[in-house]
């Protein structure tokens, strides 16, 4: 057993994306965004989202959370890019795992996955809304 | 009466089998006592016996075993009864504060009118505004709050009561802030205005003597677990003639005196309030808890918590890019210190404590409005027990350059 095994996820690159995030800001024009709370925590999360015939065609968030979750998120958004929603809605919390390059333990699943719950609650409503439409 | 010293420490520390834990094959440094605390063998002994010697209903059988267990029972009764000065028969058991508070919730407000209004605190717990806020929802009554300043401390001065004030309901120690209120003050504001006067001891009864008589409360809310009772077990003390005009909030065995088909003449005070089979493992451990306290003594209990936060507040104090919360003076705390390091999330800071053996609360403390307020996710939170020493909380504030030092 690991003498500091939670120190171990602080690798360089999570820290890195922790005080410099991928894509975070305010998305003009977003066809959805969608916030997610962590509520054990207090991770927060908004991911915006701008389609192009149903592919992501940009993406950004905001929000404060904690490094793994912020770290998640600017992976997630950067590697969904040009992905198909019906792609991304497939995307599981092993997938973030490998995302990320961490495994973690149930008190910080909900960090690692928070902004891809947020993300496929868009899709979802984002899809169901435009059933409703056509 | 044993007194808290620093040489006879190591012997009482010996009570609590747990603190002798090594985590990530560091000592154990429980300070998260606010969150709930460690268990001394008296009171596991207590609850071991009674399923292992005396195990059985009570008040009911007319055999031995029954006959043991509901003498113990009602002992442990009256022992969390005179704990905090008042009769036997105003102490109700309930599963803990949240039971003690809903039960208030759903007796007090079935009599209110539209239009009313309950009377809370910015800085209460989820548990003391959740109740209130939804059956205010149902029957149309009207939530107020007594605002807080920067650090923590209640504006009195500017209250919004009136009235049409029918319920004050306040935390006495809070568990996010630390913050003491003056609830004997509170009180008189209450009954001034005929309103009736809860307090939440939650963080309170386990860290300095309560006397329901001399805070003059209507009712007061406290649970087993945060003074070192087990979980699921919790008390709810009401003047007696309250209690008596109050509908019961459970129905069923043991809370009545007589069935009918068509109606009920429902059991003498405390019992009216107490239907079903009881906890009596977690009374009994309960009694065991107030018995080692009282061992200990609570203004001594109360003395040690000060001298841990006044040390801990000098010392977080010495941390760079800490800020801390609450009250700034420690004489105006429970035992608690809640802090955050800049730039670093709560959850982050805690987790990399539990590395070295230091159990800390991160989040939000079920205090979500008061955090919201302050603009804050969260907080990491050390609180302390008479069992803590200053050793630990050096610890700790050394610890916290190397989490800073992770996020160089």
């Amino acid at each position: 057993m690991n003498e500091f095994m939670n120190q171990e996820m602080y690798m360089e690159h999570i820290l890195d994306l922790y005080k410099n995030p991928l894509n975070f800001g305010i998305l003009d024009n977003a066809d959805f965004k969608e916030r997610c709370f962590n509520p054990s925590c207090g991770d927060e999360v908004e991911i915006q989202v701008k389609l192009k015939d149903d592919k992501v065609d940009d993406i950004k968030f905001i929000g404060r959370g904690c490094a793994i979750s912020v770290a998640a998120a600017s992976l997630l958004t950067e590697n969904i890019k040009g992905k198909l929603l019906n792609d991304i809605n497939n995307l599981t919390r092993e997938d973030m795992m490998e995302l990320v390059g961490i495994e973690v333990g149930p008190a910080r699943v909900k960090c690692i996955t928070c902004s891809l719950v947020s993300l496929r609650e868009g899709i979802r409503s984002y899809l169901e809304g435009k059933n409703v439409r056509s | 009466m044993v007194t808290i010293t620093e040489s006879n420490m190591e012997k009482l520390r010996e009570d609590f089998p747990i603190l002798s834990r090594r985590i990530h094959d560091k000592k154990l440094v429980y300070l998260d006592n606010s969150a709930t605390t460690q268990k001394p063998k008296q009171v596991i002994d207590a609850i071991t016996d009674y399923y292992t010697k005396y195990n059985s209903n009570v008040h009911r059988g007319l055999h031995k075993l029954s006959e043991e267990a509901t003498v113990k029972f009602e002992e442990a009764h009256n022992k969390v009864a005179k704990f905090i000065n008042s009769d036997s028969q105003e102490l109700i058991f309930t599963k803990g504060t949240t039971e003690s508070l809903n039960l208030l919730a759903y007796s007090l407000l079935t009599d209110l009118k539209k239009g009313d209004e309950i009377l809370l605190t910015q800085m209460e717990h989820h548990s003391n505004l959740v109740p209130w806020q939804q059956l205010a929802k149902r029957f149309g009554l009207n939530l107020k709050f007594i605002e807080i300043d920067k650090d923590g401390i209640l504006n009195l001065e500017n209250n919004p009561i009136n009235n049409k004030t029918k319920i004050v309901s306040v935390a006495h120690t809070s568990n996010f802030l630390g913050t003491i209120n003056p609830v004997k003050e509170i009180g008189k504001i209450a009954h001034e205005n005929n309103a009736l006067f809860v307090v939440d001891g939650a963080q309170s009864v386990p860290h300095m003597p309560v006397d329901v008589k001399d805070l003059d409360c209507d009712f007061l809310a406290f649970s087993a677990h945060k003074m070192l009772g087990p979980t699921g077990i919790g008390a709810l003390y009401g003047k007696k003639e309250l209690l008596e005009k109050m509908h019961p909030f459970n129905y069923g065995g043991d809370m009545i005196l007589e069935v009918k088909f068509d109606d009920t003449k429902f059991n003498n005070l405390p019992w009216k309030f107490e239907a079903g089979t009881p906890n009596i493992a977690g009374a009994i451990g309960f009694g065991a808890a107030v018995d080692y306290l009282n061992k200990i003594g609570m203004e001594n209990i109360k003395n040690h918590g000060l001298e841990l936060t006044k040390h801990a507040m000098r010392r977080l104090n010495e941390v760079k890019n800490l800020e801390i919360y609450g009250p700034l003076r420690a004489d105006r705390r429970g035992p608690l210190v809640s802090f955050n390091l800049i730039n670093i999330h709560p959850h982050d800071t805690t987790s990399l404590l539990d590395d070295y053996g230091i159990a800390v609360r991160g989040g939000h403390h079920c205090a979500m409005p008061t955090m919201k307020l302050m603009n804050l996710v969260g907080s990491t939170r050390a609180s302390f027990y008479f069992y803590n020493t200053k050793e630990e909380i050096d610890y700790l504030t050394s610890t916290l350059d190397k989490v800073k030092g992770v996020f160089k």
